[in-house]
């Protein structure tokens, strides 16, 4: 099954830019009809990870596409296409750019890209975009032919000086070298000839033997700026005359201001501007704290709306009794028949998953400068494009008039694919001349995010003589993330992949299959959320067939080994995490061992979660062992911190987060009601890359995937209690429970 | 008017009496790396450090303040707070890095007092700071390293 995780594409696009993106939707096919692009009129203002000065803006130099620039005083610039929001992928895209430009990273300074669909729409998102897990499965190939492109204009141009054919010169680190005759000359010095160089048709890209980069661990460009607090969040920007605003915002869903009284807030010494727009209210002081003490001062009136009286109890029913027609994702065989014909070999199970907020330590903000020509945005985005593209749309600009100076994200996890405090932001900018920032508060960020979906999933199987499932059938209830996201609503009756997504194709071979959606909309708005569809799948899909092993009487490990004679690298991993974590090895009492296993983002994954369940149902997390096939690791240490940091991830939700609703409003507000995992429960932590020459993977949802089943399969193992909702419940786990 | 010992250099900000500590920092002096999480002392991403004792800036006000600051940007002249910055950079604890300027300046502290912590020692000194990403495991590899 083909699928486009979390795809973005051209129908979240207002017209106009959809126009500009259809005209642009082929050009990365081939590196060789990528125009030389305008990546230098704009700065993208990234100081932390090497920003483009101002002489770079008019570089003097060769600059062959949107990722390469290599000045006539030698400096190479590499622009990478990805947002950086700590998935390391500034290092692994330079990393790919570099080993077929022949330069050390030592040798570059890495830029990220700035808005421009021409030159960095990605061919999985179909947009200029970072999100599921897609950046390095996109740009593997076509980031090495730009390198490869460069390197052959570069050697071409030293050949032509040198009167020699190319093919007699070989390049290292930057330095062509004539064989014979022991010439040598930099690539700064070819520079300007190379501009001359036809652009190649074809390139050859190295074979895997001959990676001096990709494969081994490398340095992050990022982080010495990240140590010394000299890296810049979109949150730090800071220009001259620019003003800071505190915003309210309506309490519930679709409410709308009513009336404000904003004298005792003017005032306030240091209130320069009180802003309305439909549903919210800026405050606008010569800093954050005056305007938030001018906030304070308000008297606000709301009209609530018609939500006024939502609540978690009613959206949890209308998803439990919806009714639509269920449109397949997958369907092998005729599994309805043979579940119906299993008498006590039948197994059923429901299972209800939470909304989710992102929570990302860098609260949303936005700094925008509308003028009557142009407008400039300071923001950390994971679409930049589409960012540029709802604020031209709003304050009536082409959108060329925007330039979006994107920036390191404080933590994206797909918060930052929403543009919604964009938007807020430029109908606030548009009412003033000056650069205003815009910071919403842990507050707003938690209870006004756009959440990942809840979900009512309900599941069954039939267990043949050998207690292995013959038929298997998964119906998921869940909204759609693009009715929210998209500017027109999904159609009825079309498939979004992501509903059925780590359900409709499973690691094990059963010999009847259906999963199924059933849509469900709802008022609360939504968005994607790290490790997309599969993370909800596969928790339903491992947990339940842990349910299965252990109703066949039969080990979890052994029984998925059994299911996966046709996936050897699945076999491979969840071997090498069984073995490594002591599978089957003895533990003390209310102590054990879980184990997930799923093919996700192009990934073989495999975890082992050891926990302890002590008497009050409270949940001591002592051991993981994660085991990763991603084929080629490009850089192997972000595969493990990716890994390590993603499990980690989704075991802080697992264990304690779910948005609920209330008279239209989020209960939850900050870290003391949204609780994380914090360092003191972290357990011991070990992963296994296993060596791979397949093409490669995604990383940077894969280990979220893994956790929350391995978690509770964990649980059920020390306790005997199959939880089937999360967040999980301590109430059920206390007690003498099982005896492992 | 207030005037504040802040990375040694004595400055004078025009900030009302009840402003916290990390809005100075940042909005009046330039001080960008302490970073803006919760608000509420929740998360520890504003820890700044007070006489060399860790503090959440972003529920100190001003008035309270009694005492020299440091904070990220200057937190490498110290010995320890440049043997955390190095050893974060050698084991490549940092991904978003949104969280590790706080993170760095409670590791600071602990190594200027504990240099050899165990991991109860971390736990006590580090389970304020939240980070997102979760990189708990390679702080706590890079405390023991530094």
């Amino acid at each position: 099954m083909t699928q486009t995780y979390g795809a973005i594409g051209e129908d979240a696009l207002p017209d106009n830019a959809r126009r500009r993106f259809l005209t642009a939707g082929a050009l990365l096919v081939g590196f060789a009809f990528v125009r030389p692009v305008r990546a230098f009129e704009r700065e993208p203002d990234l100081a932390a990870i090497g920003a483009l000065d101002a002489a770079a803006t008019g570089f003097d130099g060769f600059v062959p596409n949107g990722f390469i620039r290599v000045g006539v005083d030698g400096r190479i610039v590499l622009v990478v296409p990805s947002v950086e929001m700590g998935q390391g992928i500034a290092t692994g895209e330079a990393m790919m750019i570099a080993e077929e430009l022949e330069v050390g990273l030592d040798q570059v300074e890495v830029a990220l890209a700035p808005a421009d669909l021409h030159a960095y729409t990605q061919s999985l998102l179909k947009a200029q975009a970072t999100g599921g897990s897609t950046s390095v499965r996109a740009f593997f190939i076509p980031l090495r032919q730009a390198g490869a492109a460069a390197r052959t204009m570069l050697i071409g141009a030293a050949a032509e000086r040198w009167r020699v054919p190319p093919a007699e010169c070989v390049v290292a680190r930057g330095v062509i070298t004539h064989q014979r005759s022991g010439r040598t000359l930099t690539y700064g010095a070819v520079a300007s000839a190379a501009r001359r160089q036809p652009m190649p048709g074809e390139v050859t890209l190295k074979p895997v033997s001959q990676f001096k980069l990709i494969g081994k661990p490398a340095k992050r460009v990022d982080t010495a700026a990240k140590v010394n607090g000299t890296a810049r969040f979109g949150i730090d920007t800071m220009v001259e005359g620019m003003r800071v605003a505190a915003i309210a915002m309506c309490p519930t869903i679709g409410g709308r201001l009513r009336s404000l009284d904003e004298r005792a807030s003017r005032a306030l010494p240091g209130v320069v501007d009180i802003l309305r727009i439909d549903d919210a209210v800026a405050v606008v002081g010569e800093n954050y704290w005056t305007a938030k003490r001018g906030l304070d001062l308000l008297k606000i009136e709301w009209d609530e709306g018609s939500h006024a009286t939502l609540t978690s109890a009613t959206l949890a029913e209308s998803l439990r009794s919806a009714q639509g027609t269920p449109i397949n994702g997958s369907l092998t065989g005729d599994p309805d028949r043979v579940i119906q014909g299993a008498g006590k070999q039948r197994i059923e199970a429901t299972y209800d998953l939470p909304y989710l907020a992102h929570a990302a330590l860098e609260p949303s903000n936005t700094t925008i400068h509308v003028r009557p020509d142009g407008c400039d945005i300071w923001v950390g985005t994971q679409v930049p494009e589409i960012a540029r593209a709802v604020a031209a749309e709003i304050i009536g600009l082409p959108p060329d008039k925007v330039i979006v100076r994107n920036h390191l994200i404080g933590g994206g996890f797909g918060r930052r694919l929403a543009v919604d405090t964009i938007q807020q932001a430029a109908r606030f900018g548009m009412q003033v001349g000056y650069p205003l920032k815009i910071i919403w508060t842990r507050e707003q960020d938690i209870q006004h995010d756009r959440f990942r979906p809840a979900y009512h999933d309900t599941i069954a199987a039939a267990l043949g003589k050998n207690g292995l499932p013959m038929a298997w059938t998964h119906r998921t209830r869940c909204s759609t993330v693009r009715s929210y996201y998209d500017r027109k609503p999904w159609p009825q009756g079309r498939l979004d992949p992501d509903a059925v997504a780590g359900a409709a194709d499973l690691p094990y071979a059963i010999p009847a299959l259906r999963s199924e959606w059933v849509r469900q909309d709802g008022p609360v708005a939504l968005n994607w959320w790290r490790g997309v569809g599969e993370t909800h799948n596969v928790f339903v899909v491992e947990s339940f067939l842990d349910e299965l092993a252990h109703a066949a009487g039969q080990d979890p490990v052994a029984y998925r080994r059994a299911l996966l004679g046709k996936n050897p690298r699945s076999l491979a991993v969840l071997n090498k995490a069984a073995q490594a974590s002591g599978w089957g090895k003895p533990l003390p009492p209310r102590s054990a061992r879980g184990i997930s296993l799923h093919d996700s983002f192009g990934t073989h994954a495999a975890l082992v979660m050891e926990v302890e369940v002590d008497t009050q149902g409270e949940i001591h997390l002592r051991r993981a062992t994660a085991a990763v096939d991603c084929g080629i690791a490009v850089n192997p240490d972000s595969v493990i911190a990716q890994i390590e940091g993603g499990v980690l991830f989704g075991l802080s939700a697992a264990l304690y987060n779910g948005i609920t609703f209330e008279n239209g409003r989020v209960q939850q507000s900050n870290f003391h009601d949204y609780r994380q995992i914090r360092m003191n429960e972290v357990p011991s932590f070990e992963v296994f890359v296993v060596p791979s020459e397949e093409k490669p993977g995604g990383l940077g949802e894969v280990g979220t995937v893994s956790a929350a089943p391995a978690l509770a399969n964990a649980i059920f193992a020390a306790t005997g209690v199959r939880l089937r909702a999360l967040p999980i419940d301590r109430r059920a786990l206390g007690g003498k429970g099982k005896q492992s | 008017m207030v005037s504040l010992k802040v990375n040694g250099l004595s400055v004078e900000a025009n900030a009302t009496p009840d402003t916290p500590l990390l809005w100075v920092l940042r909005d009046h002096l330039g001080l960008t790396g302490t970073k803006f999480g919760c608000g509420i002392g929740q998360c520890g991403a504003c820890t700044v450090h007070l006489d060399g004792n860790p503090v959440r800036s972003c529920v100190l006000p001003i008035s309270a303040v009694k005492g020299e600051i440091t904070t990220i940007e200057a937190v490498g002249e110290t010995a320890a707070g440049k043997r955390v910055q190095t050893a974060w950079l050698s084991l490549e604890v940092v991904q978003c890095g949104y969280c590790q300027s706080g993170q760095i300046m409670s590791a600071a502290a602990l190594i200027a007092r504990n240099p050899r912590p165990n991991d109860q020692d971390i736990d006590a000194a580090m389970s304020g700071n939240l980070c997102r990403c979760c990189t708990y495991p390679r702080i706590r590899a890079a405390i023991k390293a530094a």
